[in-house]
C-alpha cells in the first residue's frame, strides 16, 4: 500500500493534493471509533447493575409515563429539513466558484449573481408563503 | 508517505487526541469557575489546589457509576448514540494547522496532521454528521422529552449550518482555497480576516454557538421544559460522552473560529522570529486565541437568557442567511472592483 | 493482484456489505445508520479516484442532509409495533418476483457491458479547482437551469406545510 502511494505522490508532484493525504484521516477515524466504541461497550461492565420495575421506567418529570415516545412529530420540522436539503445543495455550489473566483473573472461573477438571484427568489417565496412561521 | 512520516503522523494524532480530551475535561472546570465568578461564588475549590483536580474526580466517578438503560429503550441504538457523538467530535482536529513547521530530530515536522485540499469542507461535513448522535440518542431513549429535544436540536443544527456555510464562502473568496493551511497562511502577521469580514465573523460565531447547542441556543436541553433534553435517560460514562463531545466540539469550534477569522497562529511581529522559536510562540498564540474564544462562549452562556424556539429558528433562517448571502455578494463585487474587473 | 486492486476490492466489499445491511436490517432507524455508513464508503471510493470535492459533497449532502430528512420521516411516521403494516404472503411473493426481475436485468446488462481501462487519465479532474472551472464555464447554462429545479422543489415543500394547516383547521 505504502509503495503504491509513494509512487502516486511522486507522480502527482508535491503540491497536488492526492489520495495519500487521507491516510492520516483514516488513522484518526480508526482511533476515534475504536476509543468511542470500546468505552461505550466496556465501561458499563465496571459499574453495578441493579434492576427494578420502577427504576427501569422512563423518567418523565416523576410522573408515571404514559404510552411511549413513538408518536408523529409536527410537520414543520419536516418542512425545515426539506428546505435545508435544498438550500444546502445551493450553498455547496458556491464553493467551487469561490475557489475559482480569480480565474473566472467577470463571467463567473455574473453567472453567480444570476444564481444568487434564483436563490433569493426561492428564499423570498418561502418567506412570503410563511413556510418558516412557527407560531401560526 | 514513508514509514517514518506515518509514525510521525500517528504520534501527532495521539497527541491531539489526548489534548482534545484533556482540554474538554478542563473546560468543565473553566466553565464552572467562570460561572461562579459571574455569579459571585467561589466554584469548585476542594479537590486539589484551586479545585484543579475536580475534572479528574468527575471523570473517574463516571467510569464506576451504574450504567442505566431504560426497559423500553432501543438497547443497541441507545448504546451507540454517545459513541457516534464522541467519534464525530474527535474527527475534525485532523485538518487544523496548529502552527508552522518544527525542525526536530533532523526532520521537518508539520504541525498539521494532514493538509487536504478541501479542509474547511471536511469540517463542515463532519459537523453535519454531528446531528446523529443527538438524534439517535433522543429517539432510542423512548422518552417523550428526549425525543422533543432531539428533534429540536437537529432542526436547529441543520438550520444554522446554512448560514455557517454561507459565511465561510466569503473567507474562501478572499483566500482562494479550501485548505485550512492556506487560509491561515493568507492571514500572515496582522492581516486577519476579521478586519475584512466583521459581519461574516459575527454570523459564523453565532452559528457556532448554535451548532454547539450552547446557551442562548440550548433549546436541546432547556431544563425548564425538557428535563435535561436528549440525555435525560443517560447515566454513567454514556452521559459523560455526550457532555464530553459537547466540550470537544466547543474546543474545535473555537479553534476553527481562530483559524478562519482571528489569524490562526499568526501574530503581529512574527517576522522578527524564526525557526523553532517562532513555532513555539505561534502555538502559544493560537492557544491563547482559543482560550479567549472559549471564554467568550462561556461569557455569553452565563449572561444571556435562552431564546424561544420560534425566535431561534427565525434568527437562523430570516436574519442570518440573508445577511450572510448579502455579505458574500458584496464581498465578491468589492473584490472585483478593487482588482479592476469592471474597467 | 496489486495493492491498489486489493484496497479497491476490500473497499468495494465493505460498500456492498453495508449497502446489503441497509436492506437486511429489519429496524428502519438501523437501516438509516447503515445507509450513512454506505455513503461514507462511497466517499472513500471517490477519494480512491482522487475526486475529493465529490467525496465531501457526498458526505455533506447525502449523509448530512438527506439522511436527516429520512430520520425525520421515520419519526413522523408512527413506528409503534401495533401500527406496523401487515405484509401478506401475496405481497412477499410479488416483491420477490419484482426484485428477481430487476436483478436479472442488472446481471444481464452488466454481463454484456464492456469494461474499458482508462489509461493515463488526468487524476486531478475531481479536485474542486477543475470542477469549478467546468461548472461555471462550460456547463454554466445547465447549472443555472438546475436552480429553477430547486425553486420548484421549494414550491412542493411549501404546499406540504399548507396542507397540514388545512387538516388542523
Amino acid at each position: 500500500m505504502l509503495i503504491y502511494f509513494n509512487f502516486a505522490s511522486q507522480f502527482l508532484g508535491k503540491d497536488m493534493s492526492s489520495t495519500v493525504d487521507y491516510i492520516p484521516v483514516i488513522i484518526q477515524a480508526a482511533v476515534a471509533v475504536g476509543f468511542s466504541l470500546a468505552t461505550v461497550f466496556l465501561v458499563p461492565k465496571l459499574g453495578p447493575k441493579l434492576h427494578s420495575r420502577k427504576k427501569d421506567m422512563n423518567f418523565e418529570c416523576g410522573l408515571e409515563p404514559e404510552g411511549n415516545a413513538r408518536f408523529p412529530i409536527s410537520i414543520r420540522y419536516f418542512v425545515v429539513a426539506i428546505l435545508f436539503v435544498l438550500f444546502d445543495v445551493e450553498v455547496i455550489f458556491f464553493y467551487p466558484y469561490a475557489v475559482n473566483f480569480n480565474a473566472l473573472q467577470l463571467n463567473g461573477l455574473f453567472a453567480v449573481l444570476i444564481f444568487v438571484g434564483f436563490f433569493l427568489t426561492g428564499f423570498i417565496y418561502i418567506l412570503k408563503k410563511g413556510a418558516l412561521e412557527w407560531d401560526k | 508517505m514513508d514509514t517514518a512520516l506515518l509514525v510521525e503522523k500517528s504520534i501527532l494524532i495521539l497527541i491531539l487526541f489526548a489534548l482534545s480530551l484533556g482540554i474538554a475535561a478542563y473546560q468543565t472546570y473553566f466553565e464552572r469557575k467562570v460561572a461562579a465568578w459571574m455569579q459571585d461564588r467561589i466554584g469548585p475549590n476542594n479537590a486539589g489546589p484551586f479545585g484543579l483536580l475536580q475534572p479528574l474526580a468527575d471523570g473517574g466517578k463516571l467510569f464506576f457509576k451504574e450504567d442505566f438503560v431504560p426497559a423500553n429503550a432501543d438497547k443497541f441504538l441507545f448504546m451507540i448514540a454517545p459513541g457516534i457523538a464522541m467519534t464525530v467530535s474527535l474527527l475534525t482536529s485532523v485538518v487544523i494547522p496548529w502552527g508552522p513547521d518544527i525542525v526536530a530530530f533532523g526532520r521537518t515536522i508539520s504541525l498539521q496532521v494532514t493538509d487536504i485540499n478541501i479542509g474547511i469542507l471536511f469540517i463542515m461535513g463532519i459537523t453535519s454528521i454531528g446531528v446523529y448522535g443527538i438524534m439517535i440518542g433522543g429517539w432510542a431513549s423512548n422518552n417523550k422529552y428526549s425525543l422533543y429535544s432531539a428533534i429540536r436540536a437537529s432542526s436547529q443544527m441543520i438550520s444554522y449550518e446554512l448560514a455557517m456555510g454561507l459565511s465561510v464562502i466569503t473567507v474562501v473568496l478572499m483566500g482562494g482555497s479550501l485548505s485550512l493551511r492556506e487560509i491561515v497562511e493568507a492571514q500572515h502577521g496582522f492581516n486577519w480576516n476579521i478586519w475584512y469580514q466583521p459581519v461574516g465573523f459575527i454570523v459564523f460565531f453565532v452559528c457556532s454557538v448554535a451548532e454547539c447547542n450552547r446557551a442562548p441556543f440550548d433549546m436541546a436541553e432547556c431544563e425548564s421544559e425538557l428535563i435535561t433534553g436528549y440525555h435525560t435517560e443517560y447515566g454513567a460514562m454514556k452521559m459523560g460522552f455526550f457532555l464530553f463531545a459537547e466540550y470537544v466540539n466547543l474546543f474545535i469550534a473555537s479553534t476553527v473560529i481562530s483559524c478562519l477569522y482571528l489569524g490562526g497562529y499568526n501574530f503581529p511581529g512574527m517576522d522578527y522570529f524564526e525557526g523553532n522559536l517562532l513555532s513555539v510562540i505561534s502555538i502559544l498564540v493560537l492557544f491563547t486565541k482559543i482560550v479567549l474564544v472559549i471564554f467568550t462562549f462561556m461569557w455569553i452562556r452565563w449572561t444571556l437568557p435562552r431564546f424561544r424556539y420560534d425566535q431561534l429558528m427565525g434568527l437562523g433562517w430570516k436574519k442570518l442567511i440573508p445577511i450572510a448571502l448579502i455579505n458574500m455578494v458584496i464581498t465578491a463585487v468589492v473584490i472585483a472592483f478593487t482588482r479592476g474587473w469592471f474597467n | 493482484m496489486s495493492t491498489v486492486e486489493l484496497i479497491a476490492t476490500i473497499l468495494g466489499g465493505l460498500t456492498v456489505g453495508s449497502a446489503l445491511m441497509v436492506v437486511l436490517s429489519t429496524h428502519p432507524v438501523r437501516s438509516v445508520l447503515f445507509l450513512i455508513l454506505t455513503f461514507f464508503m462511497i466517499s472513500a471510493n471517490y477519494i480512491m479516484l482522487n475526486a475529493q470535492f465529490i467525496a465531501i459533497v457526498n458526505i455533506i449532502v447525502y449523509a448530512g442532509a438527506i439522511m436527516v430528512l429520512f430520520l425525520f420521516v421515520l419519526m413522523l411516521l408512527n413506528l409503534s409495533k401495533d401500527t406496523e403494516p401487515k405484509t401478506s404472503v401475496l405481497m412477499k411473493i410479488s416483491a420477490a418476483i419484482a426484485g428477481g426481475v430487476l436483478a436479472t436485468v442488472l446481471v444481464a446488462a452488466l454481463k454484456d457491458a464492456a469494461f474499458e481501462t482508462i489509461e493515463n487519465a488526468d487524476n486531478t479532474i475531481g479536485l474542486v479547482e477543475q470542477l469549478g472551472m467546468l461548472l461555471f464555464d462550460k456547463y454554466v447554462l445547465p447549472f443555472e437551469v438546475s436552480s429553477i429545479l430547486f425553486i420548484s422543489a421549494m414550491v412542493g415543500a411549501v404546499l406540504l406545510s399548507k396542507k397540514e394547516k388545512q387538516i388542523i383547521d
